[in-house]
């Protein structure tokens, strides 16, 4: 979907990459490019504005001066907005009692019938039993494209000929209460944020109803007015939820940035086909990931990382030197190798460590959760503690026990695996380098 | 010569006040503010930028609102115009100007004898209204039409063109889900011929053109129209609130369909369709008519100096 921007932005850092470092004056004509392939992306003008000026902010200061490529930390600096904008993944609602309520509203043809359906599949591989209703009685045959529907995904769908839609759809949640029917879908009518009476229409199936849920359904290609019709369902009936649709084209999806900053409102859904399993859960690190390009620009961003790694490893030689390796230094390895991943020359550091990762079979989620307790087991130290692990007698470690959820056992292993790398640290120091991490600190 | 055929009439003063009113809305937006701020008298850096804001955030596009300013200023060094007001009636002449077609124009949409339009678009564009209010239009003007329901993927996809052709009281070639939108195509030609009608507009399903296999089925739909020994069109639907991607979606379709015309839906939102600009200039198709509304009647013939002077008038202007 985003594949286009992301050319244009690989373009943008493959030159940086070349100029090393960064003037201001570079790093102004770089962040001109990347205006230019945000607008061209559909993304809306202010949010582009309040893009640049950020990463500019950020990128014309001491990181960016400091650093060893700063050319890559304007690609991390980019990423990382673009991460901040898309916002967090959320997830749907469920009301405190049967049944929930979704109301999907929108635009005329942005895919609230089809996506109702999609969310009815959904909810039912959830082990919900949802009810459609079709509360569109303006389209022509539109009530019969969701019975279709329904028929196909043998989901229930309400309808009234010659109801009102609030009627219809207060009725609909009646009955669902009646029937056991735990999820209600409402397919409303498309229509204009601009039209007084249909969006009056929606406030009144919205009192008679009290969705859980209220969903824009917005198309992927919409442009610069995505914002405005998202502000105005937002104001007027007040949205809890945005579903792009149709992201399988090769829309750049600019919209999908703006709408949810603008709205201040999550993407919990998007559409990618017209199938009716084609709904996916939103996922903001991918999304950021394909506006810059799966391919030298995020080899890039990952070298950046090592770099960075590298320079706090050689932070850590300096520690080591003056022997003030301590817990917290400790905690931070244990995160830096959390980042990553199992395959991590770090992980052959640290004696004992090593082994029962490799004792869990090389198993992601085992080391996961070994990293986690360790984490916990860290935090529930006080930094005095951190600093100074050899005052970590009997009572404190129970407390550190009960603090983190684990045993004094766990935290006695660490403790002794921790002692061993500062004997370890204290030998890399001395010049002796053990075998494995050499490459570290080419 | 399809401009003198569609052209409004004089005393076409409802569809003229119907246009204007649903544009009138943007007045308060996009364009009416550029009018507002070039209403003084100075022209300055800053009236760039901001003119520059207001093009692009209505969908005008990076490049075209680029060109376009750059002529603009490079007039304005030349001594054309000093004042704000010049500025803008000039801007207005280059926007009609843009959206005047070439070569297409000596074309006309339709012949005397039996002429055969496709309708294609993404989905959810609007297809299917159009259909309805074009067959309705254009029996308006003499001709004697007939609706096909060649959309035979969607579901209720037909029913929703059989629904509008009985509304409109206008003949219309049905199939079933699932039936091959080509043999929809060769029957209706068929059932027209029988009848003696001179125009056939098909309705095919909305799909996204990046989507190779669904391409190719219009390729072959098109070829289908082409053999009948009929005249063979196709419009390009494009929903007004689409962003740049309209460009990639128009010139996609007209590889696959040929692209003898535009017409451009749901005006009457807040998105007045900046895109337009960009399409005309770089795919050289017309626009040939405008969608405001769900009603058989919100449609118009598209008249570029009407639509660009209703962008620019002022609140309260009732010229």
């Amino acid at each position: 979907m985003f594949e286009s921007l992301s050319e244009r932005l690989q373009g943008v850092f493959d030159q940086l990459g070349r100029k090393g470092k960064l003037t201001e004056k570079d790093v102004d004509e770089a962040l001109r490019q990347v205006r230019l392939a945000l607008l061209e992306a559909d993304v809306n003008f202010r949010v582009v504005r309040d893009f640049v000026a950020r990463v500019r902010e950020r990128a014309i200061g001491v990181e960016v001066l400091q650093s060893l490529s700063p050319s890559q930390q304007v690609v991390k600096i980019v990423n990382e907005q673009l991460l901040e904008l898309l916002g967090e993944p959320a997830r749907l609602a469920t009301a405190p009692a049967p049944p929930t309520v979704i109301m999907l509203v929108g635009l005329q043809g942005s895919g609230k019938t089809t996506t109702s359906a999609k969310l009815a599949v959904h909810m039912k591989k959830q082990g919900s039993q949802p009810l459609l209703v079709a509360a569109d009685p303006y389209r022509p045959a539109a009530v019969t494209q969701l019975q279709i529907l329904g028929k196909q995904i043998e989901v229930p769908v309400y309808s009234e000929s010659g109801a009102a839609p609030p009627d219809v759809c207060a009725a609909a949640v009646r009955q669902a209460r009646i029937n056991g029917q735990s999820t209600v879908i409402l397919d409303t009518a498309g229509r204009l944020h601009v039209d007084e009476d249909l969006m009056n229409e929606l406030l009144e199936i919205k009192r008679k109803t009290s969705p859980t849920e209220i969903l824009l359904v917005a198309d992927a290609m919409s442009g610069q007015d995505a914002v405005k019709v998202a502000q105005e369902f937002q104001e007027r009936i007040g949205i809890t939820g945005l579903i792009l649709t149709k992201l399988d084209g090769d829309t750049r999806g600019g919209a999908a940035l703006s709408v949810r900053q603008v709205s201040g409102v999550p993407i919990k859904f998007v559409g990618v086909g017209e199938r009716t399993d084609a709904l996916e859960p939103f996922h903001p690190d991918r999304m950021a990931s394909r506006i810059l390009g799966m391919g030298d620009v995020l080899s890039l961003i990952e070298r950046a990382q090592e770099n960075f790694d590298e320079q706090r490893v050689l932070e850590l030689q300096k520690k080591m030197k003056s022997n003030t390796f301590d817990l917290e230094d400790f905690l931070d390895q244990m995160r830096q190798l959390r980042k990553m991943g199992p395959l991590s020359q770090i992980m052959d550091m640290i004696p004992g460590m090593s082994k029962a990762m490799k004792q869990g079979g090389g198993d992601a989620a085992l080391q996961e959760k070994e990293l986690k307790q360790i984490e916990a087991i860290i935090l529930s130290m006080t930094p005095h503690e951190r600093h100074h692990p050899e005052v970590i007698g009997g009572s404190r470690r129970r407390r550190i026990a009960r603090g983190s959820g684990t045993t004094t056992a766990n935290v006695n292993q660490l403790l002794s695996q921790f002692r061993q790398a500062q004997q370890m640290m204290k030998m890399m120091a001395g010049g002796k380098i053990p075998k494995g991490m050499a490459g570290l600190f080419r | 010569m399809f401009q003198r055929f569609f052209r409004r009439e004089q005393n076409d003063e409802a569809q003229d006040k119907k246009l204007e009113a649903s544009v009138k809305k943007t007045r308060s937006s996009f364009f009416g503010r550029i009018a507002v701020l070039l209403h003084r008298t100075e022209i300055t850096d800053e009236l760039w930028d901001e003119l520059e804001d207001l093009l692009i955030s209505a969908d005008v596009g990076v490049g075209t609102t680029e060109d376009l300013l750059e002529t603009m200023r490079a007039r304005f060094r030349r001594g054309e115009f000093r004042t704000g007001d010049e500025l803008e009636s000039a801007l207005q002449a280059e926007l009609v100007d843009l959206l005047r077609a070439p070569a297409k124009d000596d074309q006309p949409l339709l012949e005397d004898n039996l002429t055969v339009v496709l309708m294609i678009g993404v989905n959810g564009v609007g297809k299917t209204t159009t259909i309805a209010k074009l067959g309705n239009y254009l029996r308006s003007q003499g001709r004697q039409v007939m609706l096909a329901a060649g959309d035979t993927f969607r579901a209720a996809g037909v029913e929703q063109l059989e629904i509008w052709a009985d509304r409109i009281q206008l003949p219309c070639v049905g199939s079933q889900t699932g039936a091959d939108p080509g043999s929809v195509v060769y029957d209706a030609v068929a059932a027209a011929k029988a009848r003696g009608l001179d125009t056939v507009l098909v309705d095919t399903a909305g799909r996204l053109h990046t989507k190779t296999n669904l391409m190719e089925e219009l390729r072959k739909v098109r070829r289908i129209v082409d053999r009948q020994s009929v005249s063979s069109r196709s419009l390009l639907v494009l929903d007004a609130t689409t962003g740049q991607n309209a460009i990639i979606q128009a010139r996609s379709f007209a590889e696959a369909a040929g692209l003898d015309g535009i017409v451009v839906t749901k005006l009457d939102g807040t998105a007045k369709g900046g895109v337009v600009f960009s399409i005309v200039r770089e795919l050289g198709a017309p626009v040939l008519f405008i969608g405001t509304g769900e009603a058989i009647d919100d449609f118009s013939p598209f008249d570029p100096e009407a639509f660009v002077a209703a962008l620019f008038a002022e609140e309260g202007d009732e010229s």
